[in-house]
């Protein structure tokens, strides 16, 4: 069984301190009311960071002005010796190729098999006509599978999408980002939509293959405790501002007042 | 389509198993011939292919403006004419489709010698155009409205009998299952159990059906079969393109209104 | 809907359903007035009844020997069905996108929208009529009547199922890095395919239904072939054609089944 090469078809990480640096980032949706606010932080080139908050905060904003699905009005975000927020079109779809993400109703392209997803994980590489007619390289191929073993989905490879339960889906959807040999992993709640015992193996699949990676993830989730359990670092947000950072241990009765505000919710 | 692999061999993966691409392939040759075949057989004139878009201005500047006076004097009548023979024709189809619908429906006949000629019954009332209908019923009966009805009744019964039919199939069968139990006549279990349960559907078939009719009776005056066809014909043979152009916009507001009322209603029984 | 109240002594009274009671007079009224105005009377129906079976009789056993004309004219009824069916699927792909108001700006799908409805305002026969004033009798007249009706189906539901598709398969697709076309190939075109193929072959069967008709009126195919034998009074010859027609369209039909299942 092979295993994944980590940049396998990418570019040479360029010399940055951090891998993933985040300056004054604002976005305000309709003007004079920011969603985010002067949002600055810096992800090292390992470890698990959760993203906590109410809703409403700009977490989700936020995780998705990196990889530019949301376009941000202010603030820089550098990744890999680029700018991200000023890259557009060829440039800026290169560079999402080396982000992965996951997200909270999975995403996945219904109608399609479980292989054609984690496939399509390859799109940014490949053309239209062999994106059409499904023409992807034996080595991809491959590739695929053993993402498929590694997530525990391989028996499901021919099965439609939409014939799967809320777990095996965020496999697929975890398989598809791994798929991209991400330089980092972005993840918008993605245990929401499961059920307990189905997001803490969820969150061990995602932490374990990030670590063997060696890259950096970040996730949004609204559990705090599976929160303080899989992360090495704590963001917590309210308002659009960052107003706790520190690790796990460090999260009290206090800074959850502050991020959540009101007591009754405290147990 | 998966072939299994030794760890030192790659595994592959297709979309198609290869039967499935033969009959795509072939299935792709099939249509693609159909289409070059009929492009290079049909008998079209070149000529008057690259003359079509000036003779269709042509045609549109000579119905412009409309003659509005034609429709007091004959548009009206025809139109309230029309609109009869849709509702008459869809309340017989109607009439005659559910006893077929029934018959059709695999779970209220299990027999299916009567599933096999009510099948038959409403393609045939499918595949025969209600012009066609119109004709057969001018022949017989003589010009008028009365063809007209019963040419759009018995064009519909294939619509509404097989519409009806797959309500019936689709009815809850545990509903029926427990009437069945109480030791209920057939006509008692049609009437209690299947019954409310297709009676939405079947008012929107209804609905449905008698918007369509009102299209169709348009033309069935063409044939000589009554309605607003007859003033349309009169005009077309005359050249009055103005008074055409009246009749299509008399139809337009009709077709309009009727799409207006029908949503309505629907808004309010469904 | 109450269907009828309880007293204290136990008895059951079931309450009238005025609303139908109301309904069924009316219709009865009504048919009553329709009488009156389409002129009936049991002395017409039973001549028309008399006509019918002497109608019947004449076109009982059906006339095949002219087969060749029979062949001629389906042949053409044929491939003015399947050609209008491709032109008619060609314009209405990009139509569709254009009518699509989650992918399009308003003033666009104004104009595609209003296109469409033009195109399914009028019944194939008269769009039939006035192309062939416009262009002459024949298959061309054909050709162009149901592409127009073809449009105004096909256009209408693949925009509305366009607007249906789920954004956020799309955008995850976008997440990837994927091109613009790819983005349209894998998060788009799944998700409307399996709607579309299923219009094309509603919209090949409705074509081949017409396409017999529109020769009534003059746009080439089999009606013009039927409505001739009509005026001749060969009944015989009539349902030999209408019987052709009937089995044309059951092999359609099949062949509709066929696709479906191949491109599931």
């Amino acid at each position: 069984m092979t295993e994944p090469s980590k940049y396998q078809g990418s570019e040479i990480q360029s010399v940055t301190d951090h891998s993933l640096d985040i300056r004054n980032l604002t976005k305000e949706y309709t003007r004079g009311v920011p969603v985010l606010q002067s949002v600055s932080v810096s992800i090292e080139a390992n470890g698990i960071t959760a993203i906590i908050g109410p809703s409403g905060t700009g977490k989700s904003t936020l995780i998705r002005c990196i990889n530019r699905l949301i376009d941000p009005t202010e603030g820089d975000i550098l990744f890999r010796g680029k700018n991200l927020a000023k890259l557009y079109g060829r440039e800026l779809r290169f560079a999402r190729r080396h982000i992965g993400m996951v997200f909270q109703e999975y995403n996945l392209v219904e109608r399609l098999s479980v292989m054609e997803n984690v496939l399509s994980g390859r799109l940014g590489y490949v053309s239209a006509w062999r994106a059409w007619m499904r023409k992807f390289s034996a080595g991809d191929i491959e590739r695929a599978f053993s993402i498929l073993e590694q997530v525990g989905m391989a028996d499901f490879a021919n099965q439609r999408a939409d014939a799967l339960s809320g777990g095996q889906r965020q496999r697929v959807s975890i398989a598809r980002a791994l798929m991209q040999s991400p330089a980092l992993l972005l993840a918008d709640e993605p245990t929401s939509s499961l059920d307990p015992r189905t997001s803490v193996e969820i969150l061990e699949l995602m932490t374990n293959q990030a670590k063997n990676l060696e890259i950096p993830v970040m996730i949004n989730i609204h559990d705090v405790s599976l929160a303080q359990r899989f992360a090495d670092r704590v963001l917590g947000m309210a308002n659009g501002k960052i107003v706790f950072d520190g690790s796990p241990s460090e999260l009290n009765e206090e800074h959850l007042k502050t991020i959540y505000g009101g007591q009754g919710w405290m147990s | 389509m998966i072939i299994p692999g030794s760890s030192l061999e790659e595994r592959q993966w297709t979309r198609f198993t290869p039967l499935e691409r033969i009959f795509r392939y072939a299935f792709y040759v099939v249509i693609c011939s159909a289409i070059v075949v009929s492009l290079r057989t049909i008998e079209v004139i070149p000529e008057f292919l690259f003359d079509a878009p000036a003779q269709m201005v042509d045609m549109l500047d000579r119905m412009w403006p409309p003659d509005a006076s034609y429709y007091p004097e004959t548009i009206h009548d025809a139109l309230v004419e029309t609109i009869h023979i849709a509702t008459v024709g869809t309340i017989l189809a109607v009439v005659l489709a559910i006893p077929i619908g029934v018959m059709v429906a695999e779970n209220v006949t299990p027999y299916k010698p009567l599933n096999w000629l009510a099948r038959f019954l409403l393609v045939s009332s499918r595949s025969i155009n209600s012009l066609v209908w119109a004709l057969l019923f001018v022949a017989v009966f003589g010009p008028g409205p009365l063809a007209g009805s019963l040419a759009i009744a018995f064009r519909s019964i294939g619509f509404v009998g097989k519409l009806f039919g797959e309500a019936l199939e689709e009815a809850n069968h545990s509903t029926i299952e427990a009437l069945q139990a109480t030791g209920a006549s057939k006509f008692s279990i049609m009437y209690m159990g299947y019954w409310p349960q297709v009676l939405p559907t079947f008012w929107s078939i209804l609905l449905f059906r008698w918007d369509i009719n009102i299209r169709e009776s348009a033309v069935l005056g063409l044939v000589g079969a009554g309605g607003i066809g007859v003033a349309l014909s009169t005009a077309l043979e005359l050249f009055y393109w103005d008074r055409v152009c009246m009749v299509l916009i008399s139809m337009l507001v009709v077709v309009a209104a009727v799409e207006l009322v029908v949503t309505q209603i629907r808004k309010r029984i469904i | 809907m109450r269907t009828g109240t309880f007293s204290t002594s136990g008895t059951y009274t079931p309450q009238r359903n005025w609303y139908a009671l109301v309904g069924w007079l009316s219709l009865l009224v009504y048919l009553a007035y329709i009488t009156s105005l389409f002129d009936l009377d049991f002395d017409r129906f039973i001549s028309g009844l008399d006509n019918g079976s002497k109608f019947l009789g004449r076109m009982f056993p059906p006339n095949f020997t002219r087969y060749e004309l029979l062949m001629e004219g389906l042949f053409e009824s044929l491939q003015i069905g399947v050609i209008a069916t491709f032109l008619g699927v060609l314009i209405s792909l990009p139509m569709g996108f254009l009518a699509a108001r989650n992918l399009m700006p308003p003033w666009v799908t104004w104009c595609a929208r209003g296109v469409i409805v033009l195109c399914r305002s009028f019944h194939p026969v008269i769009v039939a009529i006035l192309f062939v004033k416009a262009v002459g009798f024949g298959a061309l007249a054909g050709v162009m009547a149901l592409t127009v009706a073809s449009v105004g189906f096909i256009a209408k539901l693949f925009a509305e199922s366009i607007e249906e598709i789920s954004l956020k398969q799309i955008e995850a697709v976008r997440a990837t890095g994927a091109s613009f076309p790819n983005v349209i190939l894998i998060g788009v075109f799944p998700q409307v395919m399996g709607r579309f193929t299923g219009f094309i072959s509603y919209q090949l069967d409705s074509n081949l239904r017409n396409s017999t008709m529109v020769g009534l009126v003059g746009a080439g195919g089999i009606g013009g072939t039927l409505f001739a034998a009509f005026q001749r009074f060969d009944y015989d010859f009539v349902s030999a054609i209408l019987i052709s027609i009937i089995a044309v369209i059951l092999a359609g039909e099949g062949v509709n089944n066929i696709m479906r299942r191949i491109y599931r």
